[in-house]
């Protein structure tokens, strides 16, 4: 049959792009652990790799935490202002502030973290403070924030929404909360899970910002990677997608509900009054 | 029914706009709009008739010198979330967070209006406005028509001391925008509140007005209500926006207009010059043998377009341009058909032309 030949060469399409992605992921996560990684699998398997990477990096997947939270606290509280601003401005300036929102995005992460250090480097308290490393990252993940609410404001007619809004009483601020804010949700999930998984895998400017101290997960991931053995560069990949994963789900759980309810049923009595 | 009492007299003292480009929308304007009257701003697009609403509603300010009154009271410099008015938008506005009872409570829950009479207010506009059924649906699960329902019950539960409307039924398919009028007729009549309503729709703004601005380039070209405004236009630019209108360019001869397809005895102290203007119901089609003492004019019907309730024909060689007339529908006519037609003096227009 002619679908079905089609439909297989298809699948096999698929299967072949899937196993491109995922072959590699599941192959590390696997020698993490495995015993002995040169002996593969008849070695045995082992949680060993994992404690050890536990033990030994431990403040760096909490640094990676923190810098991961600070980093979205950070860009949800100037960005989604921002964006809900620039959505309403309609004048070329905020065209031009638009764009060059952007511009870290064009420049090298380690341009950027070098400008950091020739800019602020002198100040001895902050370079070794943690903060220094969440300067780069809310640079570096600022306008997926802002884009991201952005482009759902933008597809809304937000203008006259607020004009709505406005002739029925609500202020300022309270248009942002009411009106705002809640049509922005699906923008600010979106950018927050953005934020996140570009602050958790952050490599380039993190380590040229990072200090023996303050290492997150993938600078340690690299160190392991050059100086150790290879079962624990792999069990620090899984210790990467234990930390992520829950965090993105935690997102989307708390972003899930508040939908105003759906119809339960189209007629529903009417109850006696005036009409 | 929510008692709604007798809407607040608007004033417009002066109020023109200027854009920030430079652009004039709206040339200085007085207005003086009656407590309880459904004022209508009819206009073509970009006559400043929606710059003018935006005024009234605190979401453009006027030039300086330009005021604006509710009542006694001025409001120039309150913006609109003090204003206490009640919008209408051609694009709903309606909020898509909320289900439909929420969009009608919202400007009460912002106003802090206590629980009991805010539930109470939307219930009587749910039940006002034909939506209980409809209370808990999203905003996308709704028709267009449902949704304008939806945005006057929200704009009504506020108690506005003006209500005000900008193209709110553009945007609604043919049937519909003459359903939805009628509804919105009855209720501003009954409500009696104080409402500016904005339309390029000539019809729309003849059957909701007590009066009806015709706009033109940021000025008024005349106020009047819709009788006086379509029978008794004051320029050729009204005359030809509202309704249809026939020009009749000849040469004015002591008392008499001649025209290519004959003679037509004018009013007495006719203004026009040689120029005469007519509304299609007002000729008739004459007989044969009739020769009516206030002149005929001789024409061919180039085009029949049969309208069920009425018919309208296209004449030419009565006058320089062809004419519309009306005729009974059950009348044989086609086109080539030699016709006459009669027209009384009275129903012959003598308008300045404008700009």
């Amino acid at each position: 049959m002619q679908r079905n030949g089609l439909f297989i060469a298809q699948l096999l399409f698929t299967l072949l792009v899937c196993a491109f992605m995922f072959v590699p992921v599941v192959l590390s996560v696997m020698a993490g652990f495995t015993a002995n990684y040169i002996r593969g699998f008849s070695s045995g398997l082992t949680l060993r790799w994992l404690f050890e990477v536990w033990g030994l990096y431990k403040d760096a997947i909490g640094l990676s935490l923190v810098i991961a939270l600070a980093c979205l606290a950070v860009t949800l509280i100037v960005g989604v202002p921002t964006a809900y601003f620039l959505a309403k401005a309609n004048h070329w300036t905020t065209r031009l502030v638009e764009e060059l929102l952007v511009t870290p995005l064009a420049v090298p992460g380690l341009a950027i973290a070098l400008g950091l250090i020739i800019t602020y480097g002198g100040i001895r308290e902050f370079r070794s403070h943690w903060t220094f490393i969440l300067v780069g990252h809310v640079l570096y993940t600022l306008p997926f924030m802002v884009r991201s609410v952005l482009a759902v404001l933008s597809s809304i007619d937000l203008k006259t929404l607020e004009e709505g809004a406005a002739s029925l009483g609500a202020s300022y601020w309270q248009r942002f909360f009411t009106i705002g804010l809640p049509n922005a949700r699906s923008g600010i999930v979106a950018g927050a899970l953005m934020v996140l998984t570009l602050s958790v895998g952050e490599f380039n400017i993190t380590w040229m910002l990072h200090t023996p101290i303050n290492k997150t997960v993938p600078v340690g991931l690299a160190d392991s990677y050059a100086s150790m053995r290879i079962e624990i560069g792999s069990a620090y990949t899984t210790v990467f997608l234990l930390m992520i994963v829950p965090l993105l789900l935690l997102i989307q759980y708390i972003a899930e509900p508040a939908r105003p309810s759906r119809a339960k049923a189209a007629v529903v009595p009417q109850p006696a009054g005036s009409t | 029914m929510t008692a709604h009492s007798i809407g607040v007299p608007v004033r417009l003292r002066a109020c023109a706009k200027t854009f920030r480009d430079g652009t004039r929308a709206l040339e200085p304007l007085d207005l003086s709009i009656q407590g309880g009257e459904t004022l209508v701003l009819l206009g073509p697009s970009g006559c400043g008739k929606t710059t003018a609403l935006r005024i009234i509603a605190g979401l453009e300010s006027p030039d300086p010198g330009g005021r604006v009154f509710f009542g006694d009271d001025e409001v120039t410099g309150v913006p609109i979330e003090k204003r206490k008015v009640g919008m209408v938008f051609q694009s709903y506005a309606l909020f898509p967070n909320l289900n439909v009872a929420d969009n009608i409570s919202y400007g009460l829950k912002v106003r802090r209006v206590e629980e009991g009479e805010r539930r109470r207010r939307v219930e009587s506009m749910l039940q006002m406005m034909h939506l209980a059924p409809l209370r808990e649906r999203r905003i996308d699960q709704l028709s267009g028509g449902q949704k304008q329902r939806v945005a006057l019950a929200r704009a009504l539960a506020v108690q506005p001391r003006v209500l005000l409307m900008d193209e709110p039924l553009t945007a609604l398919d043919a049937k519909l925008r003459e359903e939805l009028r009628l509804e919105i007729n009855a209720l501003l009549r009954s409500l009696r509140i104080t409402t500016v309503y904005v339309t390029h729709d000539q019809s729309e703004a003849m059957a909701l007005g007590d009066r009806i601005v015709v706009m033109s380039h940021g000025r008024v070209a005349q106020i009047g209500a819709p009788r006086e405004v379509y029978h008794r236009p004051a320029s050729a630019f009204v005359a030809n926006f509202i309704g249809t209108t026939n020009r009749l360019d000849g040469q004015p001869d002591e008392g008499w207009l001649v025209l290519p397809g004959g003679r037509l005895k004018l009013p007495e102290s006719f203004v026009g010059g040689g120029t005469a203007y007519f509304r299609p119901e007002d000729a008739a089609i004459l007989d044969e043998v009739q020769s009516p003492p206030e002149g005929a004019l001789a024409g061919t019907v180039s085009a029949v377009s049969f309208l069920g309730d009425r018919m309208r024909l296209l004449v030419e060689g009565v006058a320089s341009e062809p004419v519309i007339i009306e005729a009974d529908p059950r009348r044989e006519l086609r086109v080539g058909d030699r016709i006459r037609l009669g027209i009384e003096p009275r129903r012959l227009l003598g308008l300045r032309s404008d700009s």
